[in-house]
C-alpha cells in the first residue's frame, strides 16, 4: 500500500465548451464539459482541471456552472482555475464546488495574495500554476524562467526559486507547465519538473507535451511529478484513463485501481 | 424524516461535503448549520473541516459548539472528516499544542520528515492524494467497500489512539497510520469520502444508514 501517482485530465473552458489548441492556436471544440468530466470519472480520473480561457468577463457565469453541476455528481476532487485574482474569485469557485483553486497570473503580479488565500481558506486547496519556458541558448545550462500570457511575455523570474517562495507562502500544490512542450505531444520537459519537484515539499503536477502513454510513465518516474496532467490525448479518445493507468501500473507505478462497481 | 445536521463552524468548504451527502441520500434531511441547539436536535451529525486546529477549536468554542458536542457525543452517531477527525482527538500537538474535544484518547501528531528514499525521491508532506485503506475490523461502515480500497487524502498531521481497538483503519505513508477510528457511535475519518468517488459515496451511503452499533 502506498500514495498513488494521480492522472488529471485537463479541461480548457470556453464560453461553456471543452476546447483543445496548439500552442494556442487551432482551438478545437472537444464537446460538453459535463460529460466529459463524467467520461473521465467513470474511466477512473484522479481528479479533473478546469481551466477558463474565457477572454471576457461575462462568460465567466457559464464556468460556475459547469462546475457546480460537475461538482453534483462526480465526486472527485475539482481544481478550476483562470482569472483568478481575489479572495471573492476563490470564494466563487469554492461556493461553485471546486476543491482547489489554481492562481496563475496574480501569483507573479502579488504573490502575496497566494499567502492571502492560502491563510483564508487552507493551503490544501491553493494550487499555484506556473508556466515556465527555457530561456537558455541551446549550447548552455537551461535557465527555467516564468512567463505569462499564454508563454508570449517574459516575467525574467527564476522558475525554480519562484516555486520554493509561493509554496513558502502556503501553496499546497504546484501546477508545472512546460511552455516548451505544452501542445507539441513531445513529452514532459523532464529536466524542469524533476528540479521544481525535488526542490518544493508539496505535490508537484506536470503539464505540458503529453502525446503518448511513455510520456507519462517519465513524468511520473524520472520527473518525480506526483501528478500528470494531460488533454488531447484522453479528448480526442486516443487513449482512455484506464489505458494510461494499466500501462504504468505493468510498469511498476502505484496507480489507484479505480473499476467501477 | 430523518435529518443529518453538518456543523459548520467556518473552517473551509462543506459544499462538497453537503452535495455528496445529498446525492446519497434516500429521504434524510441535509442541513448545514452553526446553531448548537439546532444541530443537537438533529439525528446525526458530520463534523467536517480543513485548517489548523488551534483556529479550529477557537471557533468551536466560540460558537458554543464544543459544549453540544461534548452533550450529543455517544448520544447519536456522528462523523467526523478530516479536521473533525483530529478535533475528536482528546489532544494535538499542531498550533502548539492543542486541548481538543477527547472523544477518543490519544494525540495528533505530524508526520515525521522523511529520509531521503533509496531511489533520491522525497516523500511529500501534506500526504495528498489516494492511498488505501486497510478495515481493520469487521464493521456496518464498511459494507459493500472492498478491502483495501482507495481514498482521497489531504493532510499533514495524523491521529495516534492510545487504544488500538479504537481503530477501524489504517493506511501506510511512511509510517502505518489511523485512518479510521470507531468508538461506538463516533466516528472519523482522516480522508475526504465526499472526494472519494464510489468507495466515498458507498462510506456515506453507510454512515446514513448506521444504526451506531457494532455487528
Amino acid at each position: 500500500m502506498s500514495l498513488a501517482k494521480r492522472i488529471i485530465p485537463c479541461l480548457d473552458i470556453d464560453k461553456g465548451r471543452v476546447v483543445k489548441g496548439v500552442k494556442f492556436l487551432e482551438i478545437q471544440d472537444a464537446g460538453d464539459p459535463v460529460e466529459i468530466a463524467r467520461r473521465y470519472d467513470q474511466q477512473g480520473a484522479d481528479e479533473l482541471v478546469f481551466l477558463d480561457i474565457t477572454a471576457s468577463n461575462e462568460d465567466r457565469g457559464t464556468l460556475m456552472e459547469v462546475v457546480e453541476k460537475v461538482a453534483g455528481e462526480v465526486f472527485i476532487p475539482l481544481t478550476v482555475g483562470g482569472g483568478v485574482r481575489s479572495l471573492p474569485d476563490v470564494r466563487r469557485l469554492l461556493s461553485a464546488g471546486a476543491d482547489k483553486v489554481s492562481i496563475n497570473t496574480a501569483a507573479i503580479s502579488n504573490p502575496e495574495f497566494v499567502a492571502e488565500a492560502a491563510y483564508r481558506y487552507g493551503s490544501q486547496c491553493i494550487v499555484v500554476a506556473l508556466d515556465v519556458k527555457n530561456a537558455a541558448r541551446k549550447d548552455e545550462e537551461p535557465r527555467y524562467e516564468i512567463f505569462t500570457h499564454g508563454g508570449r511575455k517574459s516575467t525574467g523570474i527564476e522558475a525554480i526559486g519562484w516555486a520554493q517562495k509561493l509554496v513558502e507562502l502556503g501553496a499546497g500544490e504546484v501546477l508545472l507547465t512546460s511552455m516548451d512542450r505544452d501542445g507539441t505531444k513531445s513529452g514532459f520537459d523532464i529536466k524542469l519538473t524533476r528540479a521544481v519537484s525535488d526542490a518544493v515539499a508539496v505535490p508537484v503536477i506536470a503539464s505540458g507535451g503529453v502525446g503518448d502513454l511513455d510520456d507519462l510513465y517519465n513524468g511520473l518516474v524520472d520527473g518525480r511529478a506526483d501528478a500528470v496532467l494531460a488533454a488531447s490525448i484522453f479528448h480526442f479518445g486516443t487513449y482512455t484513463i484506464q489505458q494510461a493507468k494499466n500501462y504504468l501500473a505493468d510498469r511498476g507505478v502505484v496507480v489507484r485501481d479505480a473499476t467501477i462497481r | 424524516m430523518a435529518t443529518v445536521g453538518i456543523i459548520d463552524y467556518g473552517m473551509g468548504n462543506l459544499h462538497s461535503i453537503a452535495k455528496a451527502l445529498r446525492y446519497v441520500a434516500s429521504d434524510e434531511q441535509i442541513e448545514v448549520s452553526f446553531d448548537p441547539d439546532a444541530l443537537a436536535r438533529m439525528d446525526r451529525l458530520v463534523l467536517p473541516g480543513v485548517g489548523a486546529i488551534g483556529h479550529c477549536m477557537d471557533e468551536l468554542h466560540r460558537l458554543e459548539l464544543d459544549a453540544m458536542l461534548g452533550e450529543v457525543l455517544g448520544q447519536k452517531p456522528l462523523m467526523g472528516v478530516c479536521l473533525g477527525i483530529e478535533a475528536l482527538m482528546a489532544h494535538s500537538e499542531e498550533s502548539g499544542g492543542v486541548d481538543c474535544l477527547g472523544a477518543f484518547p490519544g494525540n495528533t501528531v505530524k508526520f515525521a520528515e522523511p529520509d531521503a528514499q533509496p531511489d533520491g525521491t522525497r516523500r511529500k508532506i501534506p500526504h495528498m492524494g489516494w492511498n488505501q485503506v486497510r478495515q481493520e475490523r469487521h464493521h456496518p461502515l464498511w459494507k459493500d467497500i472492498a478491502p483495501d480500497s482507495w481514498f482521497y487524502f489531504v493532510h499533514s498531521y495524523h491521529v495516534v489512539p492510545d487504544e488500538a481497538r479504537h481503530i477501524a483503519g489504517t493506511t501506510q505513508y511512511g509510517v502505518q497510520f489511523a485512518s479510521v477510528i470507531l468508538r461506538e457511535n463516533t466516528f472519523a475519518v482522516q480522508f475526504h469520502p465526499e472526494k472519494s468517488q464510489s468507495a466515498g459515496l458507498q462510506l456515506l451511503a453507510n454512515f446514513l444508514e448506521w444504526n451506531g452499533q457494532a455487528y
